[in-house]
C-alpha cells in the first residue's frame, strides 16, 4: 500500500479514473470543481479513453449520462446543492430506469440563503429519489467507495444508480493520505459494465415507456426490492474489498467504541472523525460514549441500527440537514427521523441536534456540549445558534 | 422513392387519433432513416400514443427519459456510441412544446457542442398531449385551452417562435422545414439530416385534428393549404444559408383558416377583417422572406397584344 497526500477532490478524479468511465458529463459548482476540472485534464492528457461532454447544466449532465449508461456505457458524474436540486427529475428517472452509474457528491447546503459551505442537505432531499446514498468520513473511504459504489450500481441484482456523499470542502479540499490502488487491482476489482438491456440496433428494445396504474405500483415495488437486495450486495462488495485491499467496507454501519456505551452518538461523514476524538476524550474522563456512524444512508441499515444501539440508554443524532416543520414543535433532521423509526418500540430516547449547517465549524467541545445536553434529557433543537444574530 | 428504405419500423396499433399528422410523421422518419437509428423521444403525445407499457409501436432501439431533455439524452448517447466504436445513428423526435420552450436549455447545449444528432420537432403548434394549451410554437391568433379566443382576445398573441433559424444561429450545418403533407420532401430532408455530420434540425408541420379542429381525412389537405398560403413555408438551411424552398402559387390565408375550429373565432359570429389581415401579412413576410411566390406567366391574349 502507498500512500499519497492529495486533495480531496483530485483523489476523488483519479479513482473515477481507475472506474474507466466511458462518458463524463458535469457542470461546475462549487466545491465539486476541482474534481470535475481535474477529470478534464486527465482525459485531455489520454489517461482515460473517454468523452467528457461540457454540458451547459446540471440537469442535461445527468440527462446524458442516462442516455449515455442506456447505451451500455459506464458515465460518471458529480455535483452538488443547487446543481443536485436542478438534476432532482432526472435523479427519479434515472433510478426508475434502473439505470446504473456513480455520481459524487461534494455535499453544501440548500439556498436560500446562498451558501457555498458544507451539511447534507443536498442529497438527504433526495432520500427518495431511489438512489443508493453512501456517506464517507475521510477520503480514503471516499475514494473507495467510489469502486464499491459501481459494483454494486452495475449489479444485476441492484441495477441503481449511486451517490457517493463527501462534505464538501471539509473533505473535497483537505489534504489527506490516500491508498489509491493500482489500476490493475481496481480492473480485478471492478470489471467492465455489462448492462442489462441497452439501446442496440441488433437487438431493439423501448427505455422509458409510460404506465398506467395497471403496472405503476408494480414498477415502484420492484424499485424498492432492488434497493433491498443492495444490502446484501453492498456487504459482499465490501467484503470482497476487504479480503483484496485490506479496508473491510462489509457493514453498511461503523461501531466506534459502543461496547459499554450508555450515551451513543448516531451521525455521517466527516462530523464523524471529530466526534471519534471526542468520545477518546471522554472515554478518558470516565464517560461511556459511543458512535455508531451510518455509511450507507440508502438502503437504510434499520436493523442494523437496532442490533448496535439496543443497549444504550439515550441516543443523540447528529443531523446536518433539517427537515423543516418537523417533529411539531421541535426539531427533527432526516437521520434522527430514521433513527427513530428504527427504534421503534423500543424505549431508548432519540434525542435530534441539527449542527453544523452552511459550513458551522464544530469542534471537539461542541460534541462533548451534545452529549451532555443529551444526558440532560435536553435536545430535538438546533445546536450552536448564535442568539446574538437571532 | 430511393429514400424510402422499404421498411415498416413504426409499427401499426399505436394509439394516435385517426389522422394525426405527428404518427405519420414518426412513420415517414423511420423509412427515411432505417434500421441502424437510436430514437430518442421527449414526453408528449407521440411518446404515450406509441409506448404504453408493455406495448411498443417502435422497431427500434428507442428511449423516453423526460419531456425537456431528449437532446441532453441524444448527447450522451453519442459520446456513448462514439466511443464504442459503434455507428448508429441517433434521432431525436420531439414535439414543439418539448423543443420550442421547456426543452430550449438542452437543445442549445446540444446543438452549440456540435453532438452528431438529428433533431426532429414534429411541430402540432400546441401542447396538445396535456389538451391543447398554447406553446412558442402556437401561431397568431389560434385559439388554444390557455389562449382561448374571447370577448376581449382573438387567441394567442405572439407569432411562432423561429426555431429553425435559432438553430441555425448556433452553427447547425443542415437545418429544415417540412410537412407530412409532402412525404418525400419530408424523407429527404431527414435523410441529409442523417447524413450530415454534427446536429442537425428539421422542423416537420404535423396538423393535430384534435388540437386543430377539423377532419381527421383531411391531415394532408391542412397541410398542404399551410404551405399554399404562405403560413409554413418549406425550405433548407446548409450552414445557415437558405438554399431551397418550396414554391407555390399562393393563396388567401382564409382557406387555411377556415378548416380549422382554433381559427373559427375570426369568422363568427362576425369576420375579424382586421386580425385576418394580420394573419395575411404573416403570410406575405414570409413569402418575401423565403421568395416562395411562383410568378404566374402572363395570359395569351395580353401577350398577343
Amino acid at each position: 500500500m502507498a500512500l499519497e497526500i492529495m486533495e480531496g477532490s483530485i483523489a476523488i478524479a483519479q479513482a473515477v479514473r481507475r472506474c474507466r468511465p466511458k462518458v463524463v458529463a458535469a457542470y461546475p459548482i462549487t466545491p465539486q470543481t476541482h474534481i470535475v476540472e481535474s477529470l478534464a485534464e486527465i482525459v485531455a492528457n489520454d489517461e482515460l479513453d473517454a468523452d467528457y461532454i461540457t454540458v451547459e447544466s446540471e440537469f442535461s449532465a445527468l440527462s446524458a449520462c442516462v442516455g449515455a449508461v442506456a447505451s451500455g456505457a459506464r458515465a460518471y458524474s458529480a455535483t452538488t446543492s443547487q446543481g443536485l436540486a436542478l438534476m432532482f427529475e432526472v435523479c427519479f428517472n434515472m433510478a426508475g430506469m434502473r439505470l446504473p452509474i456513480v455520481m459524487t457528491i461534494a455535499n453544501r447546503a440548500m439556498g436560500a440563503p446562498l451558501s457555498i459551505w458544507n451539511d447534507q442537505q443536498d442529497s438527504i432531499s433526495l432520500r427518495d429519489a431511489g438512489w443508493l446514498q453512501f456517506y464517507a468520513e475521510n477520503n480514503q473511504e471516499a475514494v473507495d467507495l467510489h469502486y464499491i459504489g459501481y459494483r454494486v450500481a452495475e449489479d444485476h441484482r441492484v441495477l441503481l444508480p449511486v451517490m457517493v456523499c463527501f462534505d464538501g470542502f471539509i473533505l473535497s479540499h483537505t489534504y489527506e493520505p490516500v491508498d489509491m490502488l493500482g489500476q490493475e487491482e481496481v480492473d480485478d476489482y471492478l470489471p467492465p459494465f455489462v448492462p442489462k438491456y441497452r439501446l442496440d440496433a441488433a437487438a431493439p428494445v423501448s427505455m422509458g415507456m409510460y404506465a398506467t396504474p395497471d403496472y405503476y405500483l408494480e414498477f415502484r415495488y420492484e424499485n424498492d426490492l432492488a434497493q433491498k437486495r443492495a444490502i446484501d450486495v453492498v456487504r459482499e462488495a465490501g467484503q470482497e474489498f476487504g479480503e483484496r485491499f485490506g479496508r473491510d467496507y462489509s457493514a453498511l454501519i461503523e461501531s466506534y467504541r459502543m461496547e459499554d456505551a450508555e450515551t451513543a452518538i448516531v451521525a455521517m461523514g466527516s462530523i464523524c472523525g471529530t466526534t471519534k476524538d471526542a468520545i477518546d476524550e471522554m472515554r478518558s474522563e470516565g464517560k461511556k460514549v459511543g458512535l455508531v456512524r451510518i455509511r450507507c444512508f440508502r438502503p437504510f441499515p434499520a436493523e442494523d441500527l437496532r442490533a448496535a444501539l439496543g443497549h444504550v440508554s439515550r441516543i443523540a443524532v447528529l443531523d446536518k440537514n433539517v427537515s423543516l416543520g418537523a417533529g411539531g414543535t421541535t426539531a427533527r433532521g432526516a437521520v434522527g427521523l430514521e433513527v427513530r423509526d428504527a427504534l421503534y418500540g423500543s424505549s431508548i430516547p432519540v434525542l435530534d441536534y441539527i449542527i453544523a449547517l452552511g459550513g458551522r465549524d464544530v469542534r471537539i467541545d461542541d460534541i462533548k456540549d451534545v452529549v451532555a445536553a443529551c444526558e440532560a434529557g435536553d435536545g430535538d433543537r438546533f445546536f450552536g445558534l448564535r442568539t446574538e444574530v437571532l | 422513392m430511393a429514400i424510402d428504405k422499404g421498411c415498416e419500423l413504426f409499427d401499426c396499433g399505436h394509439r394516435a387519433c385517426g389522422g394525426c399528422g405527428a404518427s405519420l410523421a414518426a412513420r415517414l422518419l423511420l423509412k427515411a432513416a432505417g434500421p441502424e437509428t437510436i430514437v430518442v423521444s421527449s414526453t408528449g403525445c407521440m411518446e404515450v400514443f406509441s409506448t404504453p407499457y408493455p406495448e411498443t409501436a417502435w422497431k427500434v432501439p428507442w428511449i423516453h427519459s423526460l419531456f425537456e431533455n431528449a437532446a441532453a439524452v441524444a448527447s450522451g448517447i453519442e459520446a456513448a456510441l462514439k466511443i464504442q466504436g459503434r455507428k448508429e445513428k441517433v434521432v431525436v423526435i420531439a414535439g414543439d412544446g418539448a423543443t420550442f420552450d421547456i426543452g430550449m436549455l438542452c437543445i442549445s447545449g446540444a446543438f452549440e457542442r456540435g453532438h452528431d444528432i438529428t433533431y426532429i420537432c414534429y411541430d402540432n403548434e400546441a401542447y396538445m398531449n396535456t389538451g391543447i394549451q398554447r406553446s412558442g410554437a402556437t401561431p397568431y391568433d389560434a385559439s388554444t385551452t390557455t389562449s382561448p379566443a374571447g370577448k376581449v382576445s382573438t387567441g394567442n398573441r405572439r407569432p411562432k417562435k423561429d426555431m429553425p433559424r435559432i438553430l441555425a444561429a448556433h452553427g447547425a450545418p443542415y437545418v429544415a422545414t417540412a410537412s407530412v403533407a409532402y412525404p418525400a420532401d419530408f424523407m429527404q430532408k431527414v435523410e441529409k439530416a442523417i447524413n450530415t455530420p454534427g446536429p442537425s434540425y428539421v422542423q416537420v408541420h404535423a396538423p393535430c385534428c384534435t388540437g386543430w379542429g377539423f377532419d381527421g381525412s383531411k391531415t394532408i389537405a391542412i397541410g398542404k393549404l399551410a404551405i399554399e398560403t404562405g403560413l409554413w413555408v418549406n425550405y433548407e438551411m446548409v450552414d445557415g444559408e437558405v438554399t431551397k424552398v418550396k414554391r407555390v402559387v399562393r393563396k388567401p390565408v382564409e382557406e387555411y383558416l377556415q378548416e380549422q375550429k382554433r381559427f373559427r373565432h375570426l369568422f363568427k359570429p362576425v369576420t375579424l377583417t382586421a386580425e385576418i389581415a394580420k394573419i395575411q401579412a404573416i403570410a406575405d413576410a414570409n413569402a418575401a422572406r423565403y421568395g416562395i411566390d411562383i410568378k404566374l406567366p402572363p395570359r395569351s391574349g395580353a401577350e398577343a397584344a
